[in-house]
C-alpha cells in the first residue's frame, strides 16, 4: 500500500465541467498525482462504488465532491464518500450552491418530467414512458435513484468541510486549495477557499459612480474596453460575487455571472446582487424603476443563477411551482431540517 | 455562559401598557431568557423612581446590559440611555422593546396576543443588547460663522441677532437688494404701520454691520462639508458697476434711455431702466445692469451710463465673481414665491384688465409705487366704485393646494380697509372661513366689519366680463354661491383683487438637496419636529426660517429668523459639538472599491479616494441612516449599532417560542 494520501473525486448533479477544470491543471496535475493516491474518480479512471465501500471510515484523506445533490444516488453518494473521507470539499458552484441545477428550484419534479418526456418539441414519446424508480421486467424489478423535487447543495446533505467556488472553479482556485491541502495550511473547516473580496477588486475596468438608465444585453452594444460595465448598463454579479477568479469575464467584456458565488456573511447571493444593481438604478418615480428594470431580462435567473438552493429563498414554493397544495407540506419540512448545515 | 447579566424592565405606563399586557407574566418569563439577571416590572420606567431602579441595579447586580420594554426609543431612548450613563454602564449597551406602539396599543382587544408579542420583542431586544458595543460619540469642532441664505426679514433677523452677538455673518441674497417681499408691502397688517418705515433701518444696519459680509446678487453654488465646517462656494453675478467707486448717486439710471417692465420689484405695473436699483431704499445702494435689455450688450453702442457716471464706476467686462468661506452654520431663508392666478383660468387674471394679484394691488396701494398710492384701474387714471377681494385663491383648494396660506385672510382685511380709505368703493370680501388666529387679528377682522365690507361666505366660481344685465354692463363680474344665505350672487365690480396662496420657491426642492434638507408634500422644507424643533432639520448645522419652512406672517417669521439665530448662537457657544457615534465605516481592506455606494449616500459623506480605489464614510457628516450599510454587495460597510450581527440577532431573538418554558431563540447556536 501507498502511503501517499488517498484522495477521490466525485461527481453527482453536474455538467463534468468541474473535471475538465481539474485536468485544466495540465502538468499540475502530476504533482497532485504524486502526492496524492487517487482512488476513485469515475471520470477518468475505473474504480467502482464498491471499491469505496470496501474502504475503511475516513481512509479518504481527501474528497473534491462536485455537482448538486438532486436524486437518491447523488444522496447516497455524498452519504458514502462523507462516511469514507477525513475531508470533504465542495468543489464547485453546484455542490457549493446548487449551481445552473438548482434553478429547478423555480420549478417541480412534474413539471421537468412534463416538459422533458411529453412537451418539448424535439420530444417522440408514443408510448408515454415517465421515469419511475421500480420497473417490473421478466428478469426482475430494475430500480432507478428517485429524482427530487429540490435541488439541494452538498452542505444541506452532509457536513462539508470546505468550499471551493466556481463554475468551474479556475485553475488558480483549484492550486490554492490543493496546495493548501499538501502544505496542511487549511483555514478553519466550513470556510470557502478564495479571496474575501468581490470581483470588482480584481477587475482592472475604471469604476464610476453608477447611474443605471436602462440595462443593455451583450449583443446590444460594444462596450467601453476600459470602463466598467455595470456603469454601462451591462448587467455584472462582480459587485457581489467573491473575488479569486482574476475577473476573467469582465475583463473581455462579459458581466460577470456570479459563479464565485457570495462572500462570507453573505446570507443570500442574490439578494445582495438585486440590492446593489437596485441601488445602481437611477429613477425618480415608481415608473421609471419598472421601466428601467423591465430591461433586465429573467430576474431569477440572472440573480440567482448558481445559488438559488444555497440562498434564503432555497425554492420557489412547490404548490405556486406545481399549481397544487399536494405536496407543499412535506417539502417544506425537508428544507427547514436542511437548513442546519449552511457554511 | 460568561459574565455578561442583562436587566430587563418592563414598564406598564399606566395602563396603556399594563392594561392589555400582562406585565407581571412578561417580567416572570423574561427572567428566564438566557444571559438575564433581572427582570422586573414597573408603573413607569421614565419616572425619577423607574430610572433610579435601573442605576440601582447596575451598582448592585453589576448588569452589563440593560433593556426596558416600554414605549418607542424616539419617546425615551435618549432618557434611559441617561438614566445607564450615570450609572457607569455605557448608554449604547441599552436596547429598548416598544411594547406599546408595538403590542398593547395595535392588540387592545387580544391580551394573549400581545402578551406573546412584548415577549417576542423583549426577546429580540435581549437578543441583540447581548451583541452591543459600546460607543463614544463624536466631537467636531464649530466654525463660528454662518452662513444664511436669502436677505428677505427672516434672513435680516437671524443676521442682525447673530451680527449683534459678535460672529461672522454671510448674507447671500440671489436679486440686487435685499429686503425680499416685505420691501414690496405698502402697510402691515394689524397694526397699518408702513412697511418699509420698520424695515429699511434694519436693512441699513445689515448693510453696514461689521460683522455681516453681504452677498447680493449671488446664489450659493456648493456646499460641502457637516455641522461645523462647511465650505461654501458662492457665485456672485457681475453687476457691470464697481462697488467701491459707485456712490448709488443715481445719474446712470436717469441718462439711461430703456425702460423695462419690472416683473419682480413693481410686480409687472411699473417701469425700470436697464440700469437700475429695484428701489429707493436698496441696499447695497449701488444699480446693476440688466444686460437682456441694456442697449449696450445688444447693439455694442449707447454706453449712456458710462458716459454720465461722475465716478467711473461702470464696468462693462466685469464678469462673475467666485468667492469661497467655511461656516458652521447653515440657515435658510429662501422665502415663498406667489401662486400663479394663471393656473385658474376661471379668475380671468391676465385676461381681464381689472383682476389684480395681491402683490400687484401692494404696489399700486403703496405711496413708493407706480401710482404714487393712488389706487386706479389700469388706465391709470379711474377709482374704483366697487372692489372684490376674492380669498383663498390657490389653496385650500385640491386642484391646487390643500394647504392654508396663513397670510391671506389678514392681508384681504388690510386691503379692504386701504381701498376704503383711499376710494370710499364698496368692497366685497369673498371668503371660505375668516381665520385671523393672532394676537389682534380679530379685532382687526372686527374693525374691517365695522367699516361696512361686505362678506360673502362662498368659493368663487368665476369672474367673467360677460353682463347679465345692463346694470352689469362694463363691469367685473364676480360669481359665487353665498353659502350662507344659500343661492348664487353676481357681483358687478370695477376691480378684483386675488388674495393668491404663497408656494415654495420654484427651486426649493435643488436648494433641499444642496443643503441635505428635505422637502414635504406641499414642497416646503422639513423641519426636525414640526413642534418641538421647528427651526432645526435632520441635518444638524443647517436651520430654516420663515416662509420657506411654509406659509407663514411678518411676525412668526421674524420669530423664526431669531429662533434660528438663536439656535445657531448655541451652538457656537459650544465651540465644539458632539455627534451620535451611529455611523456607518468602511473596511478599507476589504472594499473592492465597486462605488455603488457613492451615489446613494444622501448625504454626501461617502468620498471615493482614487489612489487607493475604495471609498470611504467621512463619519462627522454621515446620519448613519444605513443606506450604503444594505447597498454594499461586498458586506463591507457596517452600521454602528446597527451591525450585521446585531440586527440578525433581533430577528434571531423576535422568532423565539414565547410558550416555551425555558426560551432560547432558535438560530442562536449559528448566530454565536
Amino acid at each position: 500500500m501507498s502511503s501517499k494520501p488517498k484522495l477521490a473525486l466525485y461527481w453527482a448533479s453536474s455538467c463534468g465541467g468541474c473535471e475538465i477544470a481539474v485536468l485544466g491543471l495540465h502538468e499540475k496535475i502530476l504533482d497532485v498525482a504524486a502526492h496524492f493516491d487517487i482512488v476513485f474518480w469515475p471520470c477518468v479512471m475505473d474504480a467502482k462504488v464498491a471499491d469505496v465501500e470496501a474502504l475503511d471510515n475516513g481512509e479518504i484523506d481527501v474528497c473534491l465532491f462536485n455537482g448538486a445533490i438532486r436524486n437518491d444516488d447523488n444522496a447516497h453518494m455524498a452519504h458514502l464518500l462523507r462516511q469514507k473521507s477525513k475531508v470533504l470539499v465542495a468543489f464547485g458552484s453546484c455542490a457549493f450552491g446548487g449551481g445552473i441545477p438548482g434553478l429547478a428550484n423555480l420549478t417541480s419534479r412534474d413539471q421537468i418530467f412534463d416538459w422533458v418526456y411529453y412537451q418539448s418539441p424535439s420530444t417522440d414519446n408514443p408510448q408515454s414512458v415517465w421515469p419511475k424508480p421500480h420497473v417490473k421486467v421478466d428478469e426482475g424489478t430494475l430500480t432507478l435513484p428517485t429524482f427530487w423535487n429540490t435541488v439541494k447543495t452538498l452542505a444541506q446533505v452532509v457536513p462539508v468541510d470546505y468550499f471551493v467556488p466556481g463554475c468551474p472553479p479556475e485553475v488558480s482556485t483549484i492550486e490554492a486549495a490543493v496546495n493548501a491541502i499538501v502544505s496542511g495550511t487549511l483555514p478553519p473547516p466550513g470556510s470557502v477557499i478564495g479571496p474575501d473580496t468581490t470581483v470588482c477588486d480584481e477587475c482592472p475596468r475604471e469604476k464610476n459612480m453608477k447611474k443605471i438608465k436602462r440595462f443593455y444585453r451583450p449583443q446590444e452594444v460594444i462596450p467601453d474596453p476600459n470602463a466598467c460595465l455595470l456603469d454601462q448598463g451591462l448587467f455584472c454579479a462582480g459587485i457581489a460575487t467573491r473575488a479569486g477568479c482574476g475577473a476573467r469575464c469582465p475583463q473581455v467584456g462579459m458581466g460577470c455571472r456570479g459563479c464565485y458565488g457570495p462572500i462570507d456573511r453573505d446570507l443570500d447571493h442574490g439578494a445582495k446582487i438585486l440590492t446593489a444593481i437596485a441601488s445602481a438604478v437611477d429613477a425618480n418615480t415608481p415608473e421609471e424603476v419598472e421601466a428601467i428594470l423591465d430591461t433586465l431580462p429573467d430576474p431569477a435567473g440572472t440573480f440567482y443563477r448558481y445559488h438559488l438552493p444555497h440562498s434564503l429563498l432555497r425554492r420557489k414554493e412547490l404548490s405556486a411551482a406545481n399549481g397544487s397544495n399536494g405536496q407543499a407540506k412535506p417539502e417544506r419540512a425537508e428544507m427547514v431540517a436542511a437548513s442546519g448545515g449552511r457554511p | 455562559m460568561d459574565d455578561r447579566r442583562v436587566g430587563v424592565y418592563v414598564c406598564h405606563c399606566g395602563h396603556n401598557i399594563a392594561g392589555t399586557v400582562d406585565v407581571e407574566q412578561v417580567a416572570e418569563w423574561a427572567q428566564r431568557l438566557p444571559y438575564v439577571a433581572v427582570a422586573r416590572h414597573f408603573q413607569f420606567m421614565c419616572a425619577s423612581t423607574g430610572q433610579e431602579l435601573i442605576e440601582e441595579d447596575v451598582r448592585e447586580l453589576g448588569l452589563t446590559h440593560v433593556v426596558v420594554a416600554s414605549c418607542s426609543p424616539l419617546m425615551h431612548e435618549k432618557t434611559f440611555r441617561n438614566a445607564c450613563q450615570r450609572a457607569g454602564l455605557n448608554p449604547f449597551l441599552f436596547a429598548m422593546a416598544n411594547i406599546r406602539e408595538h403590542a398593547s396599543w395595535v392588540h387592545p382587544n387580544d391580551r394573549d396576543g400581545a402578551t406573546a408579542k412584548a415577549k417576542a420583542l423583549i426577546s429580540a431586544a435581549v437578543s441583540r443588547v447581548l451583541r452591543q458595543n459600546e460607543l463614544e460619540p463624536i466631537r467636531v469642532n464649530i466654525h463660528p460663522a454662518t452662513l444664511i441664505v436669502g436677505g428677505g426679514i427672516a434672513g435680516i433677523q437671524a443676521a442682525l441677532e447673530i451680527a449683534d452677538a459678535g460672529h461672522h455673518v454671510y448674507l447671500v441674497e440671489r436679486e440686487p437688494s435685499i429686503g425680499g417681499h416685505m420691501a414690496m408691502f405698502d402697510k402691515t397688517f394689524p397694526t397699518l404701520d408702513c412697511a418699509a418705515c420698520i424695515l429699511t433701518p434694519k436693512m441699513f444696519d445689515v448693510g453696514t454691520h461689521p460683522n455681516v459680509t453681504l452677498l447680493t446678487y449671488s446664489e450659493v453654488e456648493n456646499v460641502e462639508g457637516f455641522v461645523g465646517n462647511f465650505q461654501i462656494r458662492v457665485r456672485q453675478k457681475a453687476r457691470r458697476v464697481i462697488e467701491d467707486l459707485c456712490t448709488g448717486c443715481g445719474t446712470c439710471w436717469e441718462k439711461c434711455p430703456i425702460k423695462v417692465i419690472d416683473e419682480v420689484f413693481e410686480a409687472g405695473l411699473g417701469y425700470r431702466k436697464a440700469i437700475y436699483r429695484p428701489f429707493p431704499q436698496s441696499v447695497p445702494k449701488y444699480p446693476v445692469i440688466d444686460v437682456e435689455n441694456c442697449t449696450y450688450f445688444r447693439t455694442g453702442k449707447c454706453r449712456m451710463c458710462e458716459k454720465s457716471c461722475p465716478a467711473g464706476a461702470i464696468d462693462f467686462d466685469m464678469e462673475d465673481r467666485i468667492i469661497e468661506f467655511e461656516v458652521g452654520n447653515i440657515i435658510l431663508a429662501t422665502g415663498y414665491k406667489l401662486f400663479d392666478c394663471r393656473r385658474i383660468p376661471q379668475y380671468g387674471y391676465g385676461r381681464l384688465p381689472n383682476v389684480y394679484t395681491s402683490l400687484e394691488f401692494e404696489r399700486l396701494t403703496n405711496a413708493a409705487g407706480p401710482t404714487g398710492g393712488k389706487v386706479t384701474l389700469r388706465d391709470g387714471e379711474t377709482e374704483p366704485k366697487s372692489v372684490a377681494i376674492i380669498h383663498c385663491v390657490g389653496s385650500r383648494d385640491r386642484n391646487y393646494n390643500r394647504y392654508c396660506s396663513a397670510i391671506c385672510c389678514m392681508s384681504s382685511l388690510k386691503f379692504a380697509h386701504l381701498v376704503k380709505e383711499k376710494t370710499g368703493a364698496e368692497v366685497y370680501n369673498f371668503y371660505i372661513d375668516m381665520r385671523p388666529i393672532a394676537k389682534e387679528y380679530e379685532e382687526f377682522y372686527h374693525r374691517i366689519l365695522e367699516e361696512g365690507t361686505h362678506f360673502i361666505r362662498g368659493r368663487v366660481a368665476e369672474i367673467t366680463d360677460a353682463a347679465h344685465t345692463a346694470e352689469e354692463e362694463g363691469k367685473t363680474i364676480v360669481v359665487a354661491e353665498d353659502t350662507l344665505l344659500g343661492r348664487q350672487r353676481r357681483i358687478p365690480v370695477d376691480m378684483v383683487i386675488l388674495a393668491a396662496g404663497l408656494e415654495p420657491q420654484a427651486d426649493a426642492a435643488e436648494i433641499g438637496r444642496m443643503f441635505g434638507v428635505g422637502c414635504g408634500t406641499a414642497g416646503f422644507f422639513t423641519e426636525r419636529h414640526p413642534k418641538l424643533d421647528p427651526v432645526a432639520t435632520m441635518t444638524e448645522g443647517v436651520y430654516i426660517a420663515g416662509a420657506c419652512q411654509g406659509p407663514k406672517d411678518i411676525p412668526d417669521t421674524v420669530a423664526q429668523g431669531a429662533a434660528a439665530a438663536a439656535r445657531v448662537l448655541g451652538v457656537i457657544s459650544q465651540r465644539e459639538v458632539t455627534l451620535e457615534p451611529i455611523r456607518a465605516s468602511i473596511d478599507e481592506s476589504r472594499c473592492s472599491g465597486c462605488r455603488i455606494c457613492n451615489a446613494l449616500c444622501p448625504y454626501n459623506a461617502i468620498e471615493y479616494l482614487e489612489a487607493e480605489g475604495v471609498s470611504r464614510v467621512n463619519a462627522a457628516m454621515c446620519k448613519g441612516c444605513g443606506t450604503c450599510v444594505a447597498a454594499c454587495p461586498s458586506h463591507v460597510i457596517t452600521g454602528a449599532h446597527f451591525t450585521f450581527e446585531q440586527v440578525m440577532a433581533e430577528i434571531d431573538g423576535i422568532m423565539v417560542d414565547v410558550y416555551s418554558e425555558s426560551p432560547t431563540a432558535p438560530l442562536a447556536e449559528i448566530m454565536a
